[in-house]
């Protein structure tokens, strides 16, 4: 069945994975730019990720005639030094125009510090004074809440962010509805011990419908699946979902949601 | 039978902590408390499960401590 991989960290994996996703139905995969499991020591650094995000890994997906595309960023995990952050927002907008780059993300908040929300303020600034798409990363477990209330407060401070153009991800059963109730994307990611496992999510979509929502795998260095939304698939199927309503979450959701930036062509 | 297998792990981790003598632990404190919602009648327990262990406050912190999350606040 077709869907669309709307989070992944393709980086972290085997090339493998991409056989597996085209082999699963992926017509698509979307890259936030991310934290490395180690800090990075100089903007030098960020540069030389930024180039694996848009011209290296595209590539190697399109050995499996899988369209790739990225969106870019600082991620708030290395937010804490600001003058380094300083100096990596300032080549951002340099990679936002290359040809796969959808936006800037995934930005947001990490352990919900004083830099890391300057941090994201300053990213938020530079998507809304270019009308990017905006991909947002909230914290993980106890600081999800804090963090997800924090994030779309700063979201609504700038009057130039609209909310039909930014996703919430990472949402869960306490902070969906805090994402949707003001017009917000949000984003439901399986993984196998946190955030959210696929009958969880189907849980969710049965409760808050299937309007701007969407699933993803988040597959990265750590502990993850990349067949994680074939899997949810397989959940709603077995729960009697028709098809025309999964094609909807797993494909058209994500494909109109991204469509709004017309560098993104399937 | 999936749900069976979770409720006899978080017991038997239970058990296992106990033995330890680690029960006193703030993420096994915080773990126990959001077993009580479990039981309760609404049904939105895994929203309340969550919520009993986020982290209440509404201000950022001065410095990121770290960058993991141990699963429960610690006040």
């Amino acid at each position: 069945m077709r869907y669309i991989e709307p989070h992944a960290h393709m980086v972290s994996r085997t090339t493998d994975d991409y056989e597996k996703l085209i082999t699963a139905g992926c017509e698509a995969v979307c890259e936030p730019a991310f934290w490395a499991g180690f800090d990075r020591a100089s903007v030098e650094g960020f540069r030389d990720y930024y180039l694996q995000l848009t011209e290296y890994e595209p590539a190697r997906a399109a050995k499996f005639g899988l369209p790739h595309y990225t969106w870019i960023c600082l991620n708030p995990k290395e937010a804490e030094d600001l003058a380094l952050a300083k100096d990596v927002l300032d080549i951002i907008p340099e990679f936002l125009d290359k040809p796969n780059v959808l936006g800037v993300g995934e930005i947001g908040l990490n352990k919900n510090s004083r830099n890391e929300l300057e941090v994201l303020e300053r990213h938020i600034e530079i998507a809304a004074n270019r009308d990017e798409l905006i991909l947002v990363h909230t914290p993980h477990l106890e600081d999800k809440r804090k963090g997800t209330k924090l994030i779309i407060d700063a979201l609504l401070n700038n009057p130039k962010v609209r909310p039909e153009r930014v996703i919430i991800d990472h949402v869960e059963e306490h902070t969906i509805q805090l994402a949707m109730d003001k017009g917000f994307w949000a984003g439901m990611t399986l993984y196998p011990e946190s955030k959210c496992t696929p009958a969880r999510a189907v849980d969710m979509l049965e409760l808050y419908g299937t309007n701007r929502i969407w699933m993803n795998c988040a597959c990265d260095w750590g502990i993850s699946d990349p067949l994680a939304v074939p899997k949810a698939i397989v959940e709603m199927r077995r729960r009697g979902h028709d098809q025309n309503v999964i094609d909807k979450v797993v494909y058209q959701n994500p494909h109109s949601f991204m469509s709004q930036c017309p560098k993104f062509q399937l | 039978m999936d749900a069976r297998i979770k409720a006899i792990d978080i017991a038997a981790f239970l058990d296992r902590v106990q033995r330890a003598g680690q029960e006193d632990d703030y993420r096994v404190v915080a773990l126990r408390e959001a077993l009580n919602h479990l039981l309760e009648e609404d049904p939105d327990r895994a929203k309340r499960v969550l919520l009993s262990l986020s982290d209440p406050t509404d201000k950022p912190i001065p410095v990121a401590p770290g960058k993991g999350a141990a699963g429960a606040w610690s006040g």
